[in-house]
């Protein structure tokens, strides 16, 4: 394998990883503010492409627009949501809002399957390429790593410069304490969720300019998504941006050294074991 | 134990299901054969999940790795090494129990969610090694030769030995959670599901005893898989380790009742009879996955307990006769 | 007391269990087909033939299966409107269809060919759709000793598992891309680089296998045989691994989703290859999405609308014609609101006929003599030749039917699926090189 070919590989996993890092960052959002693993994750991935869709398509929206507009559509579906299927099981055991996250996730996905069948959709959009060395990468894909950077860097303002994100990270941190605070959590709660959807779905919207996708697509990045939870820790936006960063690089390099459809081997193995030795994440810090 | 030898619920349960496996064969009915078939499979999954899920509360996912490497295992040494049905069977539920063993060693450390996590990170796992290891075939996976049937004296004949044999398994599963419920063993799961630290401090050696209940709760699972795909005459990597399918038998245990015997038993009787409403009414068929998830939605909400918990909750004098 | 709580107890048991027995019920209703004319049909002549199969009305083979579904209709309206299947027997038969949802999956199919069989006392069965819901059904059609023509069921396992009931309309997997390696042949000699890169899943792999084998038979070199995950989401390191090895043509695929992304992202890197052949994906025609992308991918296809076989062809190839043209097919779908028939939709149809056929050469529906129908037919439909192995290590493979090419090509400015392999059926010239 040569050495171009290498670069060229670390080059597109790196860039691939800002999307996973983006992807997995209202899941873990959520994760570490209510410790709800949301299961649904997937399901509003998918349902911001088809937003993007919808919007490119029907209204002839430029796509970075869309994602705007499908992200804001997303908080608010998020606090109705939180409203209807989360609120009131909060306090009850794993299992329970598991399987609630579950049947959200049924129910858009069943929906979705009624009305945009399983056929591939596709956006058809470009900003051209350049050539790097002997590699080419995609204006695309740049926008979208930019994208994510200016998304980690607004969020990590909102949590850690602003009232409100302060609060939600003392929910976070102490439910209990928080209220005796005067902090309104159940507000806080619901509009950490809106957050996250509004993550899940702007990611979707951003990932419908990039690949093509049918209804079920958004089940791959759930799946990393976790494991990028656990690579970068939760709650932690800068954290699942590296997390996702680490998994691009995996994927670029693998290919280089052994057959391509080793990497999901190679993927859930370290996620187990990181998951062992270091539950909180890599970067997590000892509760 | 004499006590737990003479419980009504106990013979009455063995009653239901040797009625359920009797049916057919007196009416000769492969018919309802095939619909039960599918009704007892999930039961002795739902049953068998309920042990470490339900008993011992970890939050199980992939229940499912056990039926499929118990299926490939099995169809494995039926098609290439020519072993009998009985013998496959006992190696698919062994090595089932094997893995569980191992994996439980190491990832029954793990409390709450990340151990839910964790079993999906597995099943992910299991599906894409399957899907390049070239002894089981890859991505194309095993297949049965239309000849093995005659062995048990055609394929007629085999489809209702695999359903008898399903049968069996189903039966054993639910006097194995029976016992283990009245047993002290069982207690001893039901002290670390209400709180673990709590068992340890009681010298309950929790370790132990969660790595029994996991593996335990593998073997099951393990032969459903061989006599599943020893009757569909193939396995795959997408089907052996779907799950989907998984969490489908996480909701019918919800349906009937968490921790509970004859929960899992009717939630799975349950989840089939609300499906097939629900696929066939005409009006809904289109929707009928955002229907289930509704359902699902207002169960949880509303009924968490499951169909058994609030008939034990609604009616105390029940409860003696249901478990 | 306790017997009250004891009767108490029983409704609680009984209750499941009658569930278990009663759920017997709801699925029995047809989903979607019935016997249209039987009813209205009292001469003693007429007879009542029913034609039972599972369609995914449902999951994820939804689009395929239910096209299928709609091509039987369709056969089936063609058949009944003509006044039914005249027999050597001296009966006049009315077709009548019976279906049932398997909701794409494994475990509801036997569950329901059984009832088909049993219940139903169907008297001929078609496949559903796929190969894997088709191996589960044969067991079944098997063991009841049924005729089962399978259509959407490439896999050529099924029918080397000894089967003697069961008979193969589709070419079968393992030559699937064959003929694009046939085309890349006729176009350009000096072309030997091949890299086969496929999803692996059941279908796709056989594919490549069969592929692989018949590249290396015919001189080529295959540069790269590699697999890659389902989930495959970005496909970026893999192609630069792919044009590392500075192969002339790239063949392989899976699915939609893998297959239209794998083909955009050839097009966004812009890799140097002379000829893209991909599974299934472009022949959906949702790939036109794909845009520019989209241009100067083949696939190969069972068939295409334009593909011209015709009593001329069928005579040149030494078989006997049979069946309507294309044009008739195409003009039914058009009158049941399709306009661009899938090669699935229209396979449906196709099995159809080749099940009518054979009523119409054994003289009767007596299942050994539609078995020796079957067995010895070689015609030519609008969907091209058919004609199986008969030994027994294969028995019911298609042996007969080609595949067709099709490339997307802008023709006057429109996306467009045209046909350009085989010579004989082609309609435009294909693009090549690509790039």
């Amino acid at each position: 394998m040569s050495i171009n070919t290498l670069a060229a590989s670390i080059i597109d996993g790196l860039l691939i990883g800002f999307v996973y890092g983006i992807a997995a960052m209202g899941l873990t959002l959520i994760w570490g503010v209510m410790e709800v693993i949301n299961l649904s994750h997937g399901a509003l991935i998918a349902l911001g492409m088809f937003g993007a869709l919808l919007a490119v398509q029907s209204f002839g929206l430029y796509p970075y627009l869309a994602f705007i507009l499908v992200a804001a559509f997303g908080l608010v579906l998020g606090i109705i949501v939180y409203s209807i299927a989360i609120h009131r099981i909060l306090d009850a055991p794993d299992l329970t809002t598991l399987l609630s996250t579950f049947a959200v996730s049924m129910i858009i996905i069943g929906a979705g399957t009624a009305a945009f069948t399983t056929s591939p959709r596709n956006i058809e959009f470009s900003l051209g390429s350049v050539n790097v060395g002997s590699s080419i990468i995609l204006g695309t894909k740049v926008v979208a790593a930019i994208i994510a950077i200016i998304t980690t860097v607004l969020l990590y303002l909102f949590l850690y410069r602003t009232r409100t994100g302060k609060s939600i990270r003392a929910v976070a941190n102490n439910r209990a304490a928080a209220e005796l605070m005067g902090i309104p959590s159940t507000k806080i709660l619901a509009l950490s969720f809106g957050i996250g959807t509004l993550l899940a779905m702007g990611s979707g919207a951003l990932i419908a300019t990039l690949f093509p996708f049918t209804i079920l697509s958004g089940s791959t990045y759930e799946l990393k998504s976790f494991v990028i939870g656990v690579l970068g820790g939760l709650g932690n936006p800068a954290g699942s941006l590296v997390g996702g960063l680490i998994l691009g690089f995996i994927e670029g390099l693998i290919p280089n050294f052994m057959d391509t459809s080793w990497t999901p081997v190679i993927e859930f193995a370290l996620f187990v074991l990181i998951l062992l030795v270091k539950p909180q994440g890599l970067f997590g810090s000892e509760e | 134990m004499k006590r737990v030898f003479t419980s009504p619920f106990l013979w009455l349960g063995v009653a239901f299901f040797v009625v359920l496996a009797a049916w057919p064969m007196a009416t000769n009915d492969p018919t309802l054969r095939e619909d039960l078939f599918l009704i007892l499979m999930f039961i002795t999954m739902a049953l068998s999940l309920n042990i470490i899920l339900g008993f011992t509360g970890y939050v199980n996912f992939g229940h499912i790795v056990f039926f499929g490497l118990g299926g490939y295992m099995g169809i494995y040494v039926m098609s290439i090494l020519h072993w009998g049905l009985f013998t496959a069977m006992l190696v698919g539920g062994i090595s089932a129990s094997v893995l569980a063993f191992i994996l439980g060693a190491i990832i029954l450390r793990l409390r709450g969610a990340y151990f839910a996590l964790a079993t999906i990170g597995i099943n992910e796992m299991m599906l894409a090694f399957v899907s390049n290891f070239k002894p089981f075939g890859s991505g194309i996976g095993l297949s049965l030769d239309f000849g093995v049937y005659k062995a048990y004296g055609g394929a007629g004949k085999a489809l209702w030995l695999s359903f008898i044999l399903l049968a069996i398994a189903a039966l054993l599963a639910f006097i194995i959670t029976f016992v283990l419920k009245k047993s002290k063993f069982g207690l001893g799961l039901m002290v670390i599901r209400e709180d673990e630290d709590a068992a340890m401090v009681m010298g309950i050696p929790t370790p132990t005893f969660k790595n029994l209940a996991y593996t335990l709760s593998a073997f099951l699972p393990g032969v459903v898989g061989v006599l599943y795909f020893f009757k569909n005459g193939n396995i795959e990597p997408g089907e052996a380790f779907n799950l989907e399918m998984s969490i489908e038998v996480l909701v019918m245990i919800m349906l009937g009742g968490f921790g509970t015997v004859s929960g899992p038993v009717i939630g799975a009787a349950l989840y089939e009879e609300i499906r097939s409403w629900l696929i066939v009414n005409p009006l809904l068929q289109s929707m009928h996955l955002v229907v289930a998830g509704i359902l699902l939605l207002a169960i949880i909400l509303f009924v968490p307990i499951g169909v058994v918990g609030w008939i034990r909750q609604r009616l105390p004098l029940v409860r003696r006769y249901l478990e | 007391m306790r017997k009250l709580l004891f009767v108490l107890l029983v409704v609680v048991m009984v209750v499941p269990l009658a569930a278990c027995g009663g759920k017997a019920t709801p699925t029995k209703a047809p989903v979607a087909t019935k016997a249209p004319v039987a009813t209205k049909a009292p001469a003693p002549a007429v007879k009542t033939l029913t034609i039972g199969f599972t369609a995914s009305e449902t999951g994820k083979y939804n689009v395929e299966s239910t096209g299928q579904e709609l091509g039987l209709k369709l056969w089936a309206k063609r058949v009944n409107g003509a006044g039914g299947l005249k027999l050597n027997d001296g009966n006049t038969y009315k077709i009548a269809l019976k279906s049932y949802d398997d909701e794409s999956k494994k475990e509801r199919v036997q569950q329901l060919y059984t009832r088909l069989i049993n219940d139903d006392k169907v008297d001929l069965l078609v496949s559903p759709y796929s190969s894997g819901l088709t191996d589960a059904a044969a067991v079944i059609a098997e063991q009841y000793k049924k005729i089962m023509v399978t259509t959407g069921a490439a896999s050529d396992a099924t029918y080397k598992k000894g089967y003697a009931h069961v008979f193969q309309l589709y070419t079968p997997a393992s030559r699937y891309l064959t003929s694009v390696l046939d085309l890349l042949k006729a176009k350009d000699p000096s072309a030997k680089k091949v890299a086969i890169v496929y999803e692996k899943s059941k279908f796709a792999t056989a594919v490549a296998v069969g592929a692989k084998a018949y590249a290396e038979k015919n001189g080529f070199n295959v540069v790269m045989y590699e697999g890659y995950d389902s989930g495959t989401s970005d496909f970026g390191p893999f192609i630069n691994k792919i044009a590392a090895n500075k192969p002339d043509a790239i063949i392989g695929g899976g699915h939609y989703q893998d297959g239209s992304t794998f083909s955009k992202q050839l097009y966004e890197k812009k890799v140097p290859v002379k000829l893209v052949g991909i599974l299934v994906a472009p022949s959906s025609p949702k790939f036109a999405e794909l845009g520019d992308a989209a241009v100067g991918i083949t696939a190969p296809a069972q068939w295409a609308a334009g593909a011209n076989y015709s009593p001329e062809t069928a005579k040149a190839a030494g078989f006997e014609w049979f069946g309507p043209s294309s044009g008739e097919i195409i003009k039914a779908f058009a009158g049941a609101g399709v306009k661009e028939p899938s090669y699935q939709a229209v396979g449906g149809y196709a099995a159809g006929l080749i099940l009518e056929k054979a009523l119409l050469t054994a003289g009767s529906p007596e299942v050994a003599k539609v078995k020796k129908a079957l067995e010895d037919m070689k015609i030519m439909i609008f969907y091209g030749s058919y004609n199986v192995d008969t030994s027994a290590g294969a028995h019911g493979l298609q042996i007969a039917h080609d595949m067709v090419v099709i490339q997307w090509q802008k023709v006057s400015g429109k996306l467009q699926k045209v046909i350009v392999w085989p010579e004989a059926a082609k309609t435009h010239s294909a693009i090549y090189p690509l790039r």
